[in-house]
């Protein structure tokens, strides 16, 4: 009888096991939790030993867990179901801070909403795909110019409100993962080209749109001795910390720009920088192989997507978590303009491992949901 | 229209997720291209830039302001005095070292453990303090070891200290180390530079509330540094600006003669200038020794302060919540008149008891029999609970709130030091949000004589008795009088911040401030306390009954029974025809107002109105007149 109910339970484990863990790609987890734990293991360098830090970082990561389990467990039908609302609310947030928004460090970026203060850029990195993909799922039979033209305009309007607050960075990224949606939506290349043109054309007048930090910003990038102490003081130390670091590295919380304080923003933007110090081009090398395994399964995710709309989603993730650690290591290593985004995964803060997570989610629930053919 | 055909569709869609996975390639390659040139290509010359990086930017602390009371007495004062301190990166072996340092400099395990809590909590190339306040023989000694200690320096620093410790930690708070949620507020604010070689930060009281003057703006140092990171010139220096010093509104002589009033009683006593509210004297007994927190506090400080049966970190005269006992009686009075709900000649018959209509629980007056026939000016001064058990009823519970909430009470009163409570003013409203119960008619006889559901702080009850002194002024009550810009020496007056003033008729306010008058007269509660005063002196005695003790501690049983007593309250103003100081007193299990907490306003008002020392200690008077709360 013992034994009876001993064989009763082990079936019942397996089987709550099989029920947890049935919508997690366990290879896409796993790559996740090797980046992860890199990311803990930096953030306790650049943070001088501060346990503190790493463990508040802990905390981000077991709350984006549990939220990219969550959505990882929803059906694509669902989530389709929410993507207006989520837009919308959004926009709505958006114009918020526009208008009632409060301002820190000279930009108008939160919203207090009482019990907490938002930023609802945030929201919009996840609400622009899943809307523009819903869009394109609904008009999917008569797809027209028109209907790209519409697109276009949910997207410009909350990237145009973005760029005002300012935040260029955000703006930038939520308009390439627009833009992904549109591209794989089939945009035609002549038109693709043809942005690309009429972009480069207006390049002059986006100059004079510029705030001077960002102008500044730019002229830097073409020129860090200009301005070794502002603006340039970033790009310098930051080529310094990687360039030292040489073929293997000076090794963990050995890297003398990270514990002198050369290096700026240390654990968030610039974390990169201290890993290039510390482990060298070998380190680099491994680093770009972790997040180019994780990017091949997100493809491969993406090209057996079911549905328009799981193909367009999957598609715009993908692209754009490629997005986040091309501009950021660019930035780094001094060949884009600095504008703050985070390295996905690694950097400290919960709102951008949050976002990412979530996206891994969406990417799981695509995977491991029954897929539907239509006809 | 045109119909799309879906496996094309899917096709042209896969050709373009292949084109993405070239961009991606493309872009990859780049960076790649970017790494190995910084890293391979240019790494001697990126190697030497780091090791040649030689340029620091040094912060220079500013010195923190000073604290003095209104007559110039110091508070809390600076001095520079060396530390021995420690680059935990440059010692490869913490422990031996400071073995080997204790054979030339005494360094107790107490010290050790401090600076190993220290070292997990800070960055290894941070330099840290392992004994403070060298002797100069201990300086000698060391110097002339150096040699064998690599990453061990002497180094000269800036203290805070507080002289007068207990008698003034509770106003004056303390500053400890920086930890990571001030960090994380100082981000917030974006005040992190200005911190960058700050190693403390205000962390209660007035060091807390006023760091923004106290800490002063940081200056920065260029230096060129050699390998060792040593400094060796210095290219350019912005000064540091001092922190402000504050002038507090606060009397320490008075200070003093409270402390020894109360002797070694526990509680606390507010007392504040009706004229103005300024804080005068601001006691919560007992104190602690505030330098203790300075350099962080080792662990059998802190245990036996924080598990002290006596509480001493907790700020009784802020924090602690009590009920008003007899002390809410003159604001009732007040909401009878005012309110039209009785007239200075009703009177009434007193048997002892109150009972609601068709309910026979009785509702007992503290005096057996009653006071006979008791009208509003006898209801004070023999603090009659008949008489405000029936005025309750009358009242009803939610003209009590408003009325009585324009003394401040179950409200903050604006004080300017953080961490202040609001107590509590009950209200039907209230109860049906917290309770989800509707008010019963019984709960208002006892929140009449200031039972039941009502809890004030000390500091809410001076500021109340204010009002009453000043006639309904509602001054936000403020510790800090003027502001002394460091540099210029300069003082900036803070006025005074009237945030209200409550419109009660003249005449009402007249009966109240008669009937307190006589409280302290022949035949009052506190008649002992009043015996022969130079001057006229209006009060009102209560007592707070003690509602629990915090269960599951051990501690003997003769303890218990003492922590059980009720404790001893008086609120008063004098002189009372121009009151110059208006004050609450509370003593912690001492049973009445009259016997104890009346003594230590009568020598408080003796000290500040006719400059007479106050008598030591314990000598409470044994009124006859003894009352005592029973509100069930």
């Amino acid at each position: 009888m013992n034994s009876k109910k001993l064989t009763q339970n082990k079936i019942d484990i397996r089987k709550i096991w099989y029920y947890f863990t049935r919508h997690i790609d366990g290879f896409l987890l796993t790559f996740i939790l090797v980046l992860m734990s890199v990311g803990l293991m930096i953030l306790y360098s650049a943070s001088g030993g501060n346990i503190g830090k790493v463990n508040n970082q802990a905390i981000n990561i077991v709350v984006a867990l549990i939220l990219m389990w969550v959505i990882a467990n929803t059906s694509m039908q669902q989530i389709k179901r929410i993507a207006l609302p989520i837009y919308l609310i959004g926009l709505a947030l958006l114009i918020g801070v526009a208008l009632f928004g409060e301002i820190y460090n000279g930009a108008r970026r939160w919203l207090n909403i009482g019990i907490t203060r938002i930023q609802p850029s945030e929201l919009m990195k996840i609400a622009i795909p899943l809307m523009m993909a819903w869009y394109f799922d609904k008009y999917e039979i008569t797809l027209r110019l028109r209907d790209y033209i519409g697109a276009t305009l949910l997207l410009v309007i909350p990237v145009l409100l973005i760029l005002k607050q300012p935040d260029l960075g955000t703006a930038l990224l939520i308009a390439a993962s627009g833009f992904y949606v549109l591209f794989f939506a089939g945009l035609s290349w002549r038109i693709i080209i043809g942005l690309i043109a009429l972009g480069a054309a207006s390049l002059p007048i986006l100059w004079g749109m510029m705030h001077d930090y960002q102008r500044q910003r730019v002229m830097t990038l073409l020129d860090p001795t200009q301005d070794p102490l502002g603006a340039g003081y970033h790009i310098i130390q930051s080529s310094i910390a990687i360039g030292s670091g040489g073929i293997a590295g000076k090794g963990w919380q050995n890297g003398t720009q990270t514990q002198l304080d050369f290096l700026p923003e240390q654990s968030t933007d610039f974390i990169f920088a201290v890993f290039s110090e510390e482990f060298g081009l070998i380190g680099n090398t491994l680093l770009l192989l972790l997040y180019l395994i994780i990017i091949g399964r997100c493809i491969v995710i993406t090209a057996n997507a079911s549905s328009q709309f799981s193909r367009l989603i999957a598609g715009s993730i993908t692209l754009t978590f490629f997005t986040y650690i091309f501009v950021n290591m660019g930035m780094v290593s001094g060949i884009l303009p600095v504008v703050g985004v985070p390295l996905p995964l690694i950097s400290y803060g919960g709102t951008s491992m949050v976002t990412m997570l979530i996206g891994f989610g969406i990417l799981m629930s695509i995977h491991t949901h029954p897929k539907f053919i239509r006809t | 229209m045109e119909l799309r055909d879906q496996p094309i569709e899917l096709q042209k869609f896969r050709i373009r997720l292949g084109i993405s996975v070239i961009f991606i390639l493309a872009l990859f390659s780049i960076l790649y291209v970017r790494f190995y040139y910084l890293q391979i290509t240019q790494q001697d010359h990126y190697s030497t830039l780091a090791e040649v990086n030689r340029i620091s930017i040094l912060p220079l602390v500013p010195n923190r302001g000073l604290i003095f009371d209104r007559h110039g007495k110091v508070l809390a004062q600076n001095y520079s005095a060396y530390a021995l301190e420690i680059t935990p990166s440059k010692v490869p072996d913490i422990e031996s070292t400071l073995d080997e340092l204790a054979a030339f400099i005494e360094i107790t395990p107490t010290d050790r453990q401090r600076f190993m809590k220290l070292m997990k909590e800070s960055r290894r190339f941070k330099s840290l303090p392992i004994r403070n306040r060298l002797n100069e023989i201990e300086i000698a000694t060391f110097a002339t070891n150096r040699y064998r200690f690599p990453g061990v320096e002497i180094k000269s620093r800036v203290f805070r200290q507080y002289p007068e410790k207990e008698l003034v930690s509770h106003v004056v708070g303390y500053i400890s180390r920086i930890n990571d949620k001030d960090l994380d507020f100082l981000e917030l604010n974006n005040e992190l530079n200005n911190y960058r070689g700050s190693q403390h930060i205000g962390k209660i009281g007035i060091e807390q509330s006023y760091e923004k003057q106290l800490h002063g703006i940081t200056g920065f140092e260029e230096v060129e540094t050699d390998a060792a990171g040593r400094s060796i010139r210095v290219l350019s220096r912005t000064l540091p600006i001092s922190g402000n010093n504050l002038i507090l509104s606060l009397d320490f002589g008075l200070q003093e003669a409270v402390e020894k009033a109360f002797g070694d009683r526990r509680g606390a006593l507010v007392a504040l200038d009706p004229n103005n509210g300024e804080i005068l004297a601001f006691v919560s007994k007992p104190g602690y020794d505030n330098n203790l927190f300075i350099g962080g506090i080792d662990h059998e400080n802190w245990n036996m302060l924080n598990n002290s049966i006596d509480r001493p970190l907790n700020n009784r005269a802020l924090r602690g919540v009590y009920p008003p006992g007899s002390t809410f009686k003159p604001f009732m009075a007040l909401a009878a008149l005012e309110l039209g709900k009785r007239t200075p000649e009703y009177s009434m018959a007193d048997p002892g008891f109150f009972s609601l209509p068709g309910v026979k629980h009785r509702f007992r007056d503290w005096k057996p029999g009653g006071h006979g026939r008791v009208n509003l000016h006898k209801s004070l001064v023999v603090s009659c609970d008949t008489f405000y058990y029936s005025l309750g009823n009358d009242l009803g519970i939610d003209n009590m709130h408003n009325f009585i909430g324009q003394f401040g009470l179950g409200k903050k009163t604006g004080i300017d030091v953080e961490n202040e409570v609001s107590g509590l003013l009950p209200s039907s409203a209230w109860k049906m949000a917290q309770h989800k119960q509707k008010w019963y008619a019984g709960d208002t006889i006892s929140a009449a004589i200031g039972q039941g559901y009502n809890l004030t702080t000390p500091l809410q009850l001076a500021f109340a008795t204010m009002m009453i002194a000043n006639g309904g002024k509602a001054y936000a009550p403020r510790f800090v009088k003027q502001i002394q810009n460091s540099k210029t020496g300069e003082i900036t007056n803070i006025p005074e911040n009237l945030q209200y003033t409550a419109n009660f008729k003249p005449k009402n306010l007249e009966v109240i401030r008669n009937a307190l008058i006589d409280v302290t007269r022949p035949g009052g509660t506190a008649a002992k306390a009043g015996a022969n005063a130079l001057y006229t002196f209006a009060g009102k005695t209560g007592t707070s009954q003690v509602v629990r003790i915090k269960q599951g501690e051990r501690y003997n049983e003769k303890l218990i029974d003492e922590r059980h007593r009720d404790h001893a309250m008086f609120i008063a103003y004098a002189p009372a025809e121009s009151p110059k100081i208006a004050l609450a007193v509370l003593v912690e299990n001492t049973g009445t107002g009259g016997s104890t907490a009346a003594p230590i306003a009568r020598q408080v008002f003796d000290y500040y109105l006719l400059g007479n020392p106050p008598k030591a200690g314990d000598d409470s008077l044994d009124d006859n007149t003894e009352e005592h709360d029973h509100s069930h």
